[in-house]
């Protein structure tokens, strides 16, 4: 099947693998990701989440394996690229001394297309935190400011990396609006989370990965079906039954 | 993406202004970070003020051990010129000499006896003194007096040779500091990483950190030389314009070094102990306190290729030697090889995550 260009592939990966000396990261990974899609990378820590998404990002070099993004390569498309999708990743650390309004600046020069610096501070809510220092910001608005800094080129394509981890329960919900709104209006998203009811509510498919692999895909509500009645009799079955069911153990080391 | 519509940047400026602006506000916010970089070029002019106040000589500190003949030894001493006697305990004498207290101890026996460190210029010069001094009070006869004919002309004093060291030596630290530990702060808070995932040119990103700082330069070389000028009576001979250019040659070429020594490095030990590295051998080789031509002729070619060497060089023929631009474009040419190494190098290794 021919992918170039074509409309319907968000992303595409086929056989990834990535080492670490001995240690093998990803390990054969495939999936597919539609566009106007959201989809859901699931699983333990250090089950190769991250590593996969700054692959995917073009960010880090896969060892083996195909990767396509909006039916394009970073090998030949990544200035492209780089202008069609926007980016959020675990741990950035935005500059303290710098305002909000001064942030979404500096990332809005590097794209050539895209939203005022005034949409995007309404769209994460963030106005009346124009003028602050990014050192005064709440963990959600830090957050709500790094999703504002991947919206600044109107991407066609979202990458999330645990979006919500450490946020309390009001600034998840108000990022959850966020991300539904942008899939609303068309765009692709890939996350990366271990909270099931993130993945819930806001995925179409999810994959569960351990070990570097893709250990089973599909609806949300699929999996929850495929693991049988007995569960469903005590209590409503819910995603996280599917993780635990397959990645086995309730406690891991980092 | 279709490159015949023209670029919306949604109000932000050019990237390159965009990521300057940003790293000059971001130094302009962190109160210590200006607190230095303007303070320490202040500090150093008002110690060498201290240290070499304009024309005076610093007189020979005397002490007299107690004895039969102290008395008339403290007077004959008294008269002279440039000798100033200092009462020490009893007991005390030779730790005072020892630890520079005074220069020289004048055992009052008959005749005299001299206790001094010779390898000290200071006690060699306290002896020749105190000699003269006591040998015109025991009647010596000299057939003759010289005409002194002391230099007092403004450009000639080391304090001259001094200040154009102190610009050369501010603008290398303030350059390579500035941007090192910055860059060091960003890669370490993944924001590297971050901007990398953005559209943006990594180019663009390291000649912004460069260009930003030239803003902070006017008043960083801009305070020794205006303290030289108006504290010190240095003299400037050149035109302004060309020291401004070899100032913004030299900051330019120390950025670059700047970058390339941050472009691997990801804890602040790591940058602090390669700046060091850097930065040392030439405080000492390159001419800042002392002639670089002390060093063997060996060693010299090695030392003339050093930036800071060029800089100082370059600085001091136009401050004090009133040459035009064209007569340093040698250092000039040394300072523009590092710079434009220095950064395609660093471009080529920096570590981005």
């Amino acid at each position: 099947m021919n992918y170039q260009n074509h409309p319907v592939v968000g992303v595409r990966c086929a056989n990834l693998v990535k080492r670490y000396g001995d240690v093998v990261a990803v390990d054969g990974l495939s999936f597919h990701v539609d566009r106007g899609e959201c989809f859901g990378l699931l699983g333990p820590n250090g089950a190769g989440k991250t590593t996969t998404i700054e692959i995917l990002e073009g960010l880090l070099e896969p060892d083996a394996g195909e990767v396509e993004i909006l039916g394009l390569t970073w090998r030949a498309h990544e200035r492209e690229l780089r202008q069609r999708i926007g980016v959020q990743l675990q741990e950035t650390q935005l500059a303290d001394k710098l305002t909000v309004e001064e942030t979404l600046r500096l990332f809005r020069s590097f794209y050539h297309r895209g939203r005022t610096i005034d949409e995007l501070l309404r769209i994460v809510e963030l106005e009346s935190k124009r003028r602050s220092w990014v050192a005064k910001l709440s963990g959600g608005q830090k957050q709500r400011l790094a999703v504002a800094c991947a919206l600044a080129g109107d991407p066609d394509l979202l990458f999330m990396d645990e979006p919500t981890t450490g946020l309390d329960p009001q600034s998840r919900r108000q990022l959850w609006a966020l991300l539904s709104h942008f899939r609303e209006q068309g765009g692709t998203i890939l996350l990366t989370t271990h909270y099931m009811d993130e993945a819930e509510t806001l995925c179409d498919r999810v994959a569960i990965v351990d070990h570097g692999r893709v250990i089973t895909e599909g609806t949300p509500r699929g999996l929850i079906a495929s693991l049988g009645a007995p569960r469903v009799v005590t209590h409503q079955g819910t995603l996280e039954d599917v993780f635990v069911a397959l990645t086995g153990r309730h406690l891991r080391e980092e | 993406m279709k490159n015949d519509q023209p670029i919306d940047r949604g109000g932000a400026s050019h990237p390159l202004v965009e990521l300057a602006l940003a790293r000059l506000k971001e130094f302009a916010r962190e109160p210590e970070a200006v607190f230095w970089a303007f303070i320490f070029p202040i500090i150093m002019s008002v110690t060498m003020a201290v240290a070499f106040p304009g024309s005076g000589t610093k007189p020979a500190v005397v002490g007299v051990e107690p004895g039969a003949g102290a008395a008339a030894v403290r007077a004959a001493l008294a008269q002279a010129p440039g000798i100033t006697v200092r009462d020490v305990p009893p007991g005390d004498e030779a730790r005072a000499l020892r630890e520079g207290e005074v220069h020289l101890l004048v055992v009052p026996t008959e005749p005299p006896a001299y206790r001094f460190d010779p390898a000290r210029d200071e006690s060699r010069v306290a002896r020749l003194l105190v000699d003269e001094a006591l040998k015109k009070a025991a009647g010596r006869r000299d057939p003759w007096s010289a005409r002194e004919e002391p230099l007092q002309v403004a450009g000639s004093r080391y304090v001259d040779w001094l200040i154009p060291g102190i610009v050369g030596l501010t603008i290398m630290g303030t350059s390579m500091w500035g941007i090192g530990f910055s860059i060091v702060q960003s890669r370490m808070r993944k924001l590297l990483k971050r901007l990398v995932a953005s559209p943006m040119r990594r180019s663009e990103y390291l000649l912004a950190q460069v260009g930003g700082r030239m803003v902070l330069l006017a008043p960083e070389a801009g305070v020794p030389l205006l303290f030289g000028v108006f504290v010190l009576g240095m003299p400037i001979r050149g035109s302004l314009l060309s020291l401004s250019v070899v100032c913004l040659v030299g900051a330019l070429a120390f950025g670059s070094l700047g970058l390339l020594l941050a472009s691997r490095a990801r804890t602040f030990e790591a940058i602090s102990g390669l700046m060091n590295f850097a930065m040392v051998p030439m405080w000492i080789l390159s001419g800042v306190f002392f002639s670089s031509s002390n060093f063997p002729a060996a060693m010299q070619p090695a030392i003339q290729a050093l930036p800071l060497t060029a800089l100082n060089n370059a600085l001091r023929s136009i401050v004090l030697e009133g040459s035009p631009l064209r007569s340093v474009a040698g250092e000039l040419a040394v300072l523009a090889a590092w710079g434009i190494g220095g950064f395609a190098l660093a471009l080529r290794i920096f570590r981005w995550r």
